[in-house]
Formats: structure tokens, C-alpha cells, sequence
């Protein structure tokens, strides 16, 4: 299978004092027909990565080949091919949904009819709408259908559903599904993580320009030992022995998070009575206890020690 | 699948143009509404009036008075004053409440004028007072024929209109490009269509279409209120006309795309915009004539492109000149320009 992206030691350096490296020395492999994810907190250098990939911004350093060609050759010919819907664009208000997307579709040789592009986005009752009066939900879908209506072998979405709410954020999910069963690929910026383990075939965690780990969201949860997590608070001012706690069976990890202790654990059925019978042992007394199953945002903060959506450690 | 495009990229920015601009009515009355408005109001406040009567004061009780009342008293240029001491008639002037006081000599045959000779009205009121009495003492001479003229031309409204029309490009031009670049960059337009397989000089052909048929309604709707409602007509060449309204509208497109070339913030290019726009107002006479500034500056104020714009739009229209007159401004507005496109082409940024 060709790949649909690849990059190699992608750098890019944003001159000031001091320059901000917002990409340093990136390396991605995306098969066509993947969903590809990359995550990460603001400011990890998700879009500028995104950007470059999309031709829309030029690196300081590196390779980048788009569907076999590059940017610098085969501009004009790229640009048929990939589908983008930018963060937060504001179309032409005063322009109807149609308009819009029959505006788009003029600049592309090939593609689908702008009915069909509103179709599938299922913005058809909303086709005679001013882009001003719909919700911001519609408008991402719009911004979708934008892209889709090129035809295109490649879609690139940066944080398609930021600030959407649980039904708009489903409703897009499964215009990308659609989009990829037809054997098309799609590169997605997220910081949901709940996000990137229902959509993407595979994702890259990205932290200060940096890929820091890479895989399908099972196999990173699986890399911080353990599917489920058991979460535990302890009266206050008292302190577990996370070395003797880690020993339990089928516990992987122990760390503090919150003022309570997080157990990265294979069998929740096993794991548990043990670590109930420890607290009871060590004399100490249970504040609150949960479990769930492990998310990439706990893959995040193994990681990084950092929240996600942390926008302190962000900026 | 994959049916024929629905029409060229060009035509579609192009109608999209149009209707964007249609559907927003504060923007239709900013570019039609507002010149016109402008157009009233001060065309009705500049109106030309017949010259008003001048008052004259001869203080009552005086001997001779009468003699001077009598010469005084029927003449249509004149509003006469005969009931007041002469006290009060000087205290009349002096407040300009009247404009010449004449007094009798005692017995003596003559008279003598107050008056404030830097004053015109008082100038002009011993003029008329002059001639109604020469005329009361030498009834048999003869007078000459009035013949009134009344063709326009030299009303402040025909100054005015020019001026307005090269306004009305300037603000077209700065707002309907430059403000239209700034927009679409603040919206990430310009990034969102860069990332299409859109050629830029489809987009740039398609905001010079718009501009060129908006000038063209602009103009025409101007000039045919402006014939309907003050009378003014072209005297001049209609070609020479319209080489300057085109020349005007691509210099301001091109000042325009400059200023909107870089910003990205509305603040940043509403600031520029009436940094240009202001000082435009004031020195190139739009509202009055750009030479009643002191000569040290007019070799800068005749550079400017409004400045060459109306002189040129005032010399065609109420000058009645053809192209032999209008060579300075084209040259002027030619070299804003090529030299603005040029800039603004190289410092455009598209996000």
C-alpha cells in the first residue's frame, strides 16, 4: 500500500526572540485508507505540522511527500486531491450554504455535485440558510462539505469538532467514517481523546514539535500496562506505599494524581480486593474509589506527567 | 460521479462578489446612499441666493437728512434705515448690525460716509449708496441694460460635484479592496481558498469586476442626479471622463490593495485607511480648492492622486476640456498606480 503521507525530520522554526521551534524533527508514515490522529495539548504543534503538510505553510527543514508527490512540483496537482477544512474559518456570511459549496466546487476539475456534498454532511435543509445564521455545529459541517466537494483522495481536518456539542461531534464522526470506507485517507488534529480512540485507525502524540509515542489507541493504552484504571482517594492526610501497592497482582502502575493514587491494571476482578485488603492492612481509610477503563488522555499524562487540555502547561 | 463544473471559478467568485455586496445593506448605503445624501445637504446650503439688500444708515434729525432719504429710499439695492439718532447708527455699525452710516454735512452740499473699509459688505454698500445718489442727481443719465445669465457653471455645487465623484473613488477603492483583503484574511478566507485548487488571478479578476461595475453604476447614478437635481451636465470630452473615473478607480484599487495587503487586523487597517482618507479630504480639494493652500505646499498637494482626480474630473466636467488638458493628472494618477499595485502585489500575504 503507497503511503499517502510521508515526512521525514520535519523542522519548523519561527523566527523571534528566541525563535520558537514549533516543529522539531517530526517523522510520519500514513497509509492510504487510514484515519490518522494527531494529539496533543495547543501549542504542540499540531496545526503548524498540519499546515506544512497541506502546503499551506513552508518548513525550515525536512521532507514531505503528499500521495507520492511533493509541494514544491506538483502543487497544482495536489491541491485537486486533498480536502481541508481549517480551524475555525469564517466562510462569506452573506452567501447561502449552496452558494458556498458551489463556489468551492467551481475550482475543482473533478468532483461531486454541491447537492450531494451538502447531502452527506446533512446540511440539505439548511441549503437556502446565509452561512450568518447557522449554529457552529452546521458550520463545521459545512467547512466539511468544502472539502469534500473536490473529491478528494486525502482529507485534512484540524480540530474538526472544538466547542461542538455530543450530537454535532457524532453527526461529523460519521461523515468521516463514511468518508474513509470509501478507501480515502484522513488526517485529523484533535485534543478530545475520546475522539481520537472511536475515529482514528492509529494516532501520533505530539508534545513540543514532537512525536512521543505512536500506535493504535489500544496499543498505547496497553503500552502504560494495563486497560483499566481503579482510582483511589484515602482520608485526608493520609499516604499510600505506591512501591508496596505496585506489587499487587495485575497492577502495572501506581501514581498520584489529584491527591488520590491512579492503578494502571490488566484485571480490575483481581486487582481489586487486593488493593482494598492493602488500604484495610496499612490502616489506612478509603475517601472514594472508582474504576474505568484507560483513555489516551491517561496515555497522555504517563507520558508527560501533563493534562491534555492543561492550557497553563500549553502556553 | 463526477459531473462537469457547475460554472468557471471566475464567474462563481465573481457572482459571489455581487451578491455579498447586495445582501449588505449598510454597505449599499455607505457607497449610494451617503455621497448623495452629502450631495443635498450641502447643495442646498451652498445654493446660490440673490445678493441680499445692504443696509444703510442717514440718523433722523439732521439737516440735509431728507435730501439723502429721498436719493436713498427707492433704490432696489439698498434697505434703508432713517429712524435712528446718530449714536445708535454708529453703535449699529460698529456691531455690524448695518453696514455704512452717511452723514450730512450741516448746510453744505456733500456728505460723509462710516464705514470699515476691510469689510466687502461696506465696501460694496458705499457702492451702491455712491451710484443711487449720483443717479438722484443726474436723473437724465442714461443706464445701462441689465442681462441676467443664470447658465450654471460657476456655482459652488459645480465644484462641489467633482469633488465628491473623486471621493466617492477614493473610498470605494480603499474600503472595496483594501477592507475586502483585510476581511477575508481576518476570516481565514484567504487561507481557505489558497488550500483550493483556485488560481489567485481568478480571485483578483473577479474583485476588479466587481469594482469596475460598481464605479460604473456609481458614476452614472452620480452624474444623473447631479443633472436632475443641480442641473450640471459634462461639458467636456465624455471619453476624456472616462479615462479619468477608470485611471481614478484603478490608482485607489491599487492604494487600496496596499493598504489591505499586509494587515491582519480590521484595527490595523481602519487606521491606515484614514490615515490615507483624512488628510485626502483636506488637502485635495474636495470640499474646496486644493490652491488656497500656501504655494510651499503645492507641490506636494498637487502629487497627491485625489488632487490630480479632481482636478482632472473638474477640468473635463466643468472646464469643458478634452484629453490636451487632462495629461498631468493622467500622468500623476498613472504613476500612484503602477507603483501601488507593484507593492501592494509584493507584500500580500494570503494568512
Amino acid at each position: 500500500m503507497p503511503s499517502a503521507i510521508r515526512c521525514r525530520n520535519l523542522l519548523k522554526t519561527y523566527p523571534g526572540k528566541p525563535p520558537v521551534e514549533a516543529v522539531c524533527g517530526l517523522d510520519l508514515d500514513v497509509p492510504t485508507g487510514e484515519c490518522f490522529g494527531l494529539l496533543g495539548p495547543n501549542g504542540a504543534g499540531k496545526t503548524t505540522t498540519l499546515e506544512i503538510l497541506e502546503g499551506l505553510l513552508s518548513a525550515t527543514g525536512g521532507d514531505v511527500e503528499i500521495l507520492g508527490m511533493t509541494w514544491r512540483n506538483n502543487e497544482t496537482a495536489l491541491r485537486e486531491k486533498i480536502g481541508i477544512s481549517l480551524q475555525d474559518t469564517r466562510l462569506a456570511d452573506k452567501l447561502t450554504v449552496r452558494e458556498v459549496v458551489t463556489l468551492f466546487r467551481s475550482f475543482y476539475k473533478n468532483g461531486i455535485s454541491p447537492e450531494d456534498a451538502i447531502a452527506t454532511v446533512s446540511l440539505q435543509e439548511k441549503a437556502r440558510s446565509y452561512v450568518s445564521k447557522l449554529s457552529g455545529g452546521q458550520r463545521q459541517r459545512l467547512a466539511v462539505a468544502c472539502a469534500l466537494v473536490g473529491e478528494p483522495d486525502l482529507l485534512f481536518l484540524d480540530e474538526p469538532t472544538t466547542g461542538l456539542d455530543p450530537q454535532s461531534r457524532r453527526q461529523l464522526w460519521d461523515v468521516i467514517r463514511a468518508f474513509k470506507a470509501r478507501g480515502r485517507t484522513v488526517v485529523v488534529t484533535t485534543h478530545y481523546m475520546d475522539e481520537a480512540e472511536r475515529l482514528c485507525d492509529r494516532v501520533a502524540v505530539i508534545d513540543h514539535g514532537k512525536v512521543i509515542a505512536l500506535g493504535t489507541p489500544r496499543e498505547l493504552i496497553a503500552r502504560i500496562g494495563g486497560e483499566h484504571v481503579i482510582e483511589l482517594n484515602l482520608a485526608e492526610g493520609q499516604t499510600l506505599d505506591q512501591q508496596a501497592a505496585g506489587r499487587l497482582p495485575t497492577v502495572s502502575s501506581v501514581r498520584p494524581e489529584d491527591g488520590g493514587y491512579l492503578f494502571a491494571v490488566t484485571e480490575p476482578h483481581v486487582a481489586l480486593p487486593a488493593v482494598l485488603n492493602h488500604v484495610r492492612e496499612s490502616g489506612l481509610t478509603l475517601a472514594g474509589l472508582t474504576t474505568r477503563s484507560t483513555t489516551l488522555e491517561d496515555v497522555f499524562v504517563a507520558l508527560t506527567g501533563r493534562h491534555l487540555r492543561d492550557e497553563k502547561e500549553a502556553a | 460521479m463526477t459531473p462537469d463544473r457547475p460554472s468557471s471559478p471566475l464567474w462563481q467568485l465573481t457572482i459571489s462578489r455581487f451578491k455579498e455586496f447586495l445582501r449588505e445593506p449598510a454597505a449599499l448605503f455607505w457607497v449610494y446612499g451617503f455621497p448623495i445624501l452629502l450631495c443635498v445637504i450641502l447643495g442646498l446650503a451652498f445654493r446660490n441666493r440673490p445678493v441680499e439688500k445692504m443696509k444703510v444708515d442717514v440718523p433722523a434729525g439732521m439737516a440735509g437728512a431728507e435730501k439723502l432719504v429721498d436719493a436713498l429710499k427707492n433704490d432696489p439695492q439698498i434697505d434703508l434705515a432713517k429712524d435712528f439718532d446718530e449714536a445708535t447708527s454708529r453703535n449699529r455699525l460698529r456691531t455690524a448690525t448695518t453696514t455704512l452710516v452717511i452723514l450730512p454735512i450741516g448746510t453744505a452740499p456733500g456728505y460723509e460716509y462710516l464705514l470699515d473699509p476691510t469689510r466687502p459688505d461696506c465696501v460694496h454698500a458705499k457702492n451702491a449708496a455712491e451710484a443711487a445718489l449720483l443717479r438722484y442727481d443726474q436723473p437724465n443719465r442714461t443706464q445701462p441694460k441689465r442681462i441676467t445669465f443664470e447658465e450654471p457653471g460657476g456655482r459652488y455645487i459645480d465644484f462641489l460635484i467633482p469633488g465628491l465623484i473623486g471621493m466617492n473613488l477614493m473610498g470605494g477603492g480603499l474600503f472595496g479592496i483594501g477592507f475586502l483583503f483585510v476581511d477575508m484574511r481576518v476570516k481565514k478566507l484567504l487561507k481557505r481558498l489558497l488550500a483550493t485548487p483556485m488560481r489567485k488571478r481568478d480571485l483578483f479578476l473577479s474583485v476588479s469586476i466587481g469594482r469596475f461595475v460598481f464605479v460604473a453604476i456609481d458614476i452614472l447614478f452620480f452624474l444623473t442626479f447631479a443633472y436632475i437635481a443641480f442641473d450640471i451636465k459634462v461639458r467636456g470630452n465624455w471619453l476624456a471622463l472616462v479615462v479619468m473615473v477608470v485611471l481614478g478607480a484603478f490608482c485607489f484599487s491599487g492604494i487600496g490593495l496596499l493598504i489591505g495587503s499586509r494587515a491582519s487586523r480590521m484595527e490595523v487597517a481602519a487606521g491606515l485607511m484614514n490615515a490615507v482618507m483624512m488628510p485626502s479630504w483636506l488637502l485635495c480639494g474636495v470640499f474646496f480648492s486644493a490652491k488656497n493652500y500656501p504655494d510651499t505646499m503645492q507641490p506636494f498637494i498637487q502629487a497627491l492622486p485625489l488632487t490630480a482626480l479632481n482636478n482632472g474630473l473638474r477640468a473635463v466636467i466643468n472646464d469643458g476640456a478634452g484629453f490636451e488638458s487632462i495629461w498631468l493628472p493622467v500622468l500623476i494618477l498613472l504613476a500612484w498606480t503602477v507603483a501601488s499595485f507593484a507593492v501592494g502585489k509584493k507584500l500580500f500575504k494570503w494568512n
